[in-house]
């Protein structure tokens, strides 16, 4: 079972990867829209990249409001 | 359209265009952003349905995909729909709609019950009635990062292309429920797992996939083929039609055109979020 901030940390990895971010710009707490400079099309990609990851399926609902990857992180911990 | 234009084995037009070689057909959607479904595209498709006769006797399968890279299809154009509802009132308005619900209908109906071994080739954005669109399909192939949804009843109004009953017809109606009543939109792997999605590619690989799945199809004999899907494919007309007659009493209610003046208008930055 992964911890939080394994999942926070494994976020982070494909964020950066997806979104071609130098990995050591991102933290927990930073909002991904601005940081990663994405729309709403590209959080459902990001969307989808993680539920590949995780095998986990978080509707889209539960992430609509959360624009942090702690956050985020948190809400597929929950389905882990 | 002039009924009496010669038969295209190729078009290209403002949304979409076609061509057939080696007893297959491509459809491209290719209108920016997100070939929403609207008056310009439904023109297209009705020619696409005119040449479908001469095409039939010609190729064994369509293949149905998108050049956008944001997605297969986003859906309806609401903007448009929301401009044209905005320009009458009352019946007329419900009319209106009803005419554009009926031809659309006309153009899925037509491409449901080809004989052409029919193939969605999704990548993306597969939303309302890029969805619906996918669901005339005989087979979807997914791309691993698709996604699909029915995200209408945000706006007071459900599925009017046809894709509660050909949702019906291919899941249970649990899942039918559940993806109408949430809006939320289900990944490829899910798809597959509920069995809407046949075959799942590789990211950019959908194309490719849907190109040697029709080449399989092109080695049966193509009558067989087509009495095959007739049967295992009934089209759930009355359910359609009951669809139609829903859907334009729930566009008449006033509730439905404040939805889609604040979806016009909106300046969210998630508009793909339901």
């Amino acid at each position: 079972m992964r911890t939080l901030d394994q999942t926070t940390g494994e976020i982070l990895d494909l964020a950066a990867a997806h979104f071609k971010v130098p990995r050591e710009q991102l933290s927990p707490g930073d909002d991904f829209y601005r940081k990663l400079k994405i729309d709403s099309l590209q959080a459902l990609e990001l969307l989808t990249r993680l539920e590949n990851h995780f095998g986990v399926e978080l509707p889209d609902y539960e992430v609509q409001g959360v624009s942090d990857f702690r956050t985020l992180a948190d809400r597929i911990q929950a389905r882990l | 359209m002039d009924e009496n234009e010669g038969f295209m084995s190729d078009f290209s037009g403002k949304t979409l265009s076609w061509k057939l070689s080696g007893g297959i057909v491509e459809l491209e959607l290719h209108y920016a952003p997100c070939n929403e479904i609207g008056l310009a595209m439904i023109d297209e498709l009705e020619r696409l349905v005119a040449a479908l006769p001469e095409l039939e006797t010609q190729a064994a399968a369509l293949i149905i995909h998108s050049s956008r890279k944001e997605g297969f299809s986003a859906g309806g154009d609401l903007r448009e729909l929301y401009r044209l509802a905005l320009a009458t009132e009352g019946n007329a308005r419900t009319e209106g709609m009803r005419t554009f619900v009926h031809r659309i209908h006309h153009v899925m109906n037509s491409l449901d019950a080809s004989p052409l071994v029919t193939i969605a080739a999704v990548h993306g954005i597969c939303f309302g009635g890029g969805f619906e669109l996918a669901l005339t399909c005989d087979i979807i192939v997914a791309d691993k990062m698709a996604r699909f949804a029915f995200p209408e009843l945000r706006l007071g109004i459900i599925p009017g292309f046809g894709g509660i009953p050909r949702l019906r017809r291919d899941v249970g109606n649990a899942v039918v429920r559940d993806l109408l009543f949430t809006g939320r939109s289900l990944n490829a792997a899910k798809a597959q797992a509920l069995g809407l999605v046949s075959q799942v590619a590789g990211e950019g690989e959908a194309l490719r996939v849907a190109r040697t799945t029709a080449s399989q199809v092109l080695k049966y004999d193509r009558h067989t083929t087509a009495v095959a899907k007739r049967f295992a494919k009934p089209i759930p007309l009355e359910e359609l039609r009951r669809e139609t007659e829903l859907f334009c009493e729930l566009f008449a209610r006033p509730a439905v055109m404040e939805a889609l003046r604040k979806f016009v208008e909106s300046t969210d930055a998630h508009p793909y979020l339901p």
